[in-house]
């Protein structure tokens, strides 16, 4: 709109009023401006008030319902069975990429050799789509032909690992594929973190005598606070978008055993057309990013206001 | 800030290890040995089980290596698998991801590095209340923005087709991906370019402002030129970005138009029919292939790619 009223106008006004001072600057910020504001602000806001409507099938008349849906969304199995495996799975990938990284990166960053093809194996499979990951692994772990199989065929007849048809542990099944894909990245930006840190630390501790994992755990970690916590941020904002992953890989099976939240969203949404649960998910699912963004921006931005 | 990180890769500042051969040398060399025989050993199982023949993977070990090298399996997965509506295989979702990739990339990096430059260069008031939105914008879950945009890309695309008397689409069809590659696309690389077009010297663009160079002229004739290597780092993430994705594909697309990552996924996870694993392990590598092709041969681009997302400036 703003486009195509102000082309004509500034031909006409003899003086260009402030608006139209750098017409093509803003012309091109135009695009940035709509994803601001429509995507990110309005979508988001239709959402969360669709949320609180009946609406089964868009566009028809919607009712106000209040926390109706939410009431239901909370009662439903499938959904608090999706919320346990996101909060398992979220744990564990967290603490665990975190750990691995930090450990490979502590690795990497003790002057050895090989280092670059060292990093280009442990961060490849991050250039896989979690598609490609969970079918990798679903061959894997295929009981009658993947690692069960092998490890029996050595003569451990009685081994059994079967993640990927036990409900009981199917999320730690996509955990072991989530761990594989994403540490590399983690450990990429460890180990970025690393060698910001000033050599000296290490002259003074070497000097002081104190061993290396000293070093690491009480000056090394509390220096690469700033590091950790946006490796945090960005595995977290990650693990509730896990969707792909459990679609290739068990297809949220066996039953309803490895169904996540995003997974939820999309098959209400899509699949069985009740969109007034799908919008009251969707909405649960960006609290909780909130729930991990907040605080991480009043960090980020009450420190710089400090100093 | 980005350069910063990636230069600083290139030297360890760690505790020096003394001796070649002392005891914590082999206990980090040999733990790293292992880490990565743990994260080459997927690529390795695929491979071999895509050149064996079914009866052979039925008898022996997934880690074997083939007694008899087929390419049967490559072949039928690229031009006979079953995707579930046709029997062409993933070739058809091959070029359909092309034919996405292509448009997506071009489009989504023009309107972010315009967009950057006009945060850093042209800016006016509330650019910056915008750039945080679009921001903070980065960590919404796709799942609450996705039945609004079905909506507006719905809405929109039966507007212009009945504007046009066409029977142009966007929902469906190739360029309405293309639009949400370009929004979600938006803000990690608005960063990146933004970040960038900081540390070109403030004099050049004052310098070409005097000599009568408008907004388009400089982002042409300074900018671009200048910032290669960002542009560069920004086609590796979106090439790996938009080939992998898998979500976007599923709603946005129509089954003729579906990416190779859905396709896959159809194949593979098809319940009708014998599992053929070597076919299903050929076309799970053919997928992979692309950001794989990318990853080796970028290298250091790469890392530096995801670490300007990560590091912020």
């Amino acid at each position: 709109m703003a486009v195509t009223d102000a082309g004509p106008a500034t031909e006409v006004a003899k003086r260009p009023s402030r608006l139209f001072k750098n017409l093509a600057s803003k012309i091109a910020a135009v695009p940035m401006v709509l994803v601001a504001l429509v995507i990110f602000v309005g979508c988001t806001i239709w959402t969360i008030y669709h949320s609180f409507t009946r609406s089964r099938l868009l566009p028809a008349p919607e009712k106000w319902v209040g926390l109706d849906n939410y009431e239901r969304l909370w009662g439903e199995n499938r959904w608090l069975i999706s919320i346990e495996n996101l909060a398992i799975y979220g744990f564990c990938s967290l603490t665990l990429s975190l750990t691995i990284g930090f450990v490979l990166a502590a690795l990497l960053d003790r002057k050895i050799r090989f280092e670059n093809t060292i990093r280009t194996i442990i961060l490849y499979p991050f250039a896989l789509s979690f598609v490609v990951t969970g079918l990798a692994w679903q061959w894997i772990l295929n009981p009658q032909l993947g690692l069960q199989n092998v490890v029996r065929s050595w003569g451990w007849e009685s081994f059994a690992f079967d993640p990927l048809n036990n409900a009981e542990i199917v999320i730690f099944g996509i955990l072991i594929a989530g761990i594989w894909q994403g540490s590399g990245f983690v450990m990429v930006l460890l180990l970025a973190g690393m060698r910001g840190i000033d050599e000296d630390i290490w002259k003074a501790s070497r000097v002081e005598g104190i061993p290396a994992w000293k070093t690491y755990i009480f000056i090394v970690i509390p220096m690469m606070r700033p590091v950790f916590v946006t490796a945090i941020v960005i595995i977290a904002s990650g693990i509730i978008k896990v969707y792909d992953l459990v679609v290739a890989q068990t297809s949220g099976g066996p039953g309803i055993a490895s169904e996540v939240p995003a997974k939820y969203v999309i098959e209400k949404m899509f699949f069985s057309q009740n969109l007034g649960l799908g919008f009251a998910a969707s909405t649960m699912m960006l609290l909780s990013v909130l729930v991990v963004l907040i605080p991480w921006a009043y960090l980020e931005f009450g420190g710089k206001k400090n100093g | 800030m980005a350069d910063a990180t990636t230069n600083a890769v290139t030297e360890a500042r760690g505790p020096k290890p003394r001796r070649v051969f002392s005891s914590t040398n082999i206990i980090i060399y040999g733990t790293l040995l292992v880490v990565c025989l743990y994260y080459l050993l997927p690529l390795y199982v695929m491979i071999v089980t895509s050149l064996k023949g079914m009866p052979e993977i039925r008898l022996g070990n997934i880690f074997s290596p083939p007694v008899e090298v087929t390419f049967q399996p490559w072949v039928k997965a690229w031009s006979e698998a079953c995707t579930g509506i046709n029997w062409d295989g993933l070739s058809r979702g091959f070029w359909n991801s092309v034919q996405i990739l292509v448009p997506s990339v071009i489009v989504s990096i023009a309107v972010a590095s315009v967009s950057g430059y006009a945060l850093v260069n042209w800016r006016f008031k509330g650019s910056e209340a915008f750039f945080t939105i679009l921001i903070f914008g980065a960590f919404i879950p796709y799942q609450v923005m996705i039945y609004p945009i079905v909506i507006i890309l719905r809405d929109t695309g039966g507007f212009i087709g009945d504007v046009t008397g066409t029977n142009f689409r966007l929902m469906g069809s190739i360029w309405g991906l293309v639009i949400v590659h370009t929004i979600f696309g938006m803000p990690i690389l608005t960063l990146l370019f933004r970040n960038y077009f900081t540390s070109v010297p403030e004099e050049l663009f004052k310098a070409a402002r005097v000599d009568g160079a408008g907004f388009w002229g400089i982002y042409f004739k300074i900018m671009l030129p200048m910032s290669l290597p960002i542009f560069v780092v920004a086609m590796i993430l979106q090439v790996t970005g938009i080939w992998n994705d898998f979500l976007f594909g599923v709603i946005y697309t129509k089954p003729e138009t579906y990416p190779m990552t859905v396709q896959l996924n159809n194949i593979v996870n098809s319940v009708q029919g014998v599992k053929e694993y070597n076919v299903n392990m050929a076309a799970t590598l053919l997928t992979g292939l692309v950001p794989l092709t990318i990853y080796f041969i970028s290298g250091r681009l790469f890392v530096r790619g995801i670490a300007a997302g990560a590091v912020k400036g």
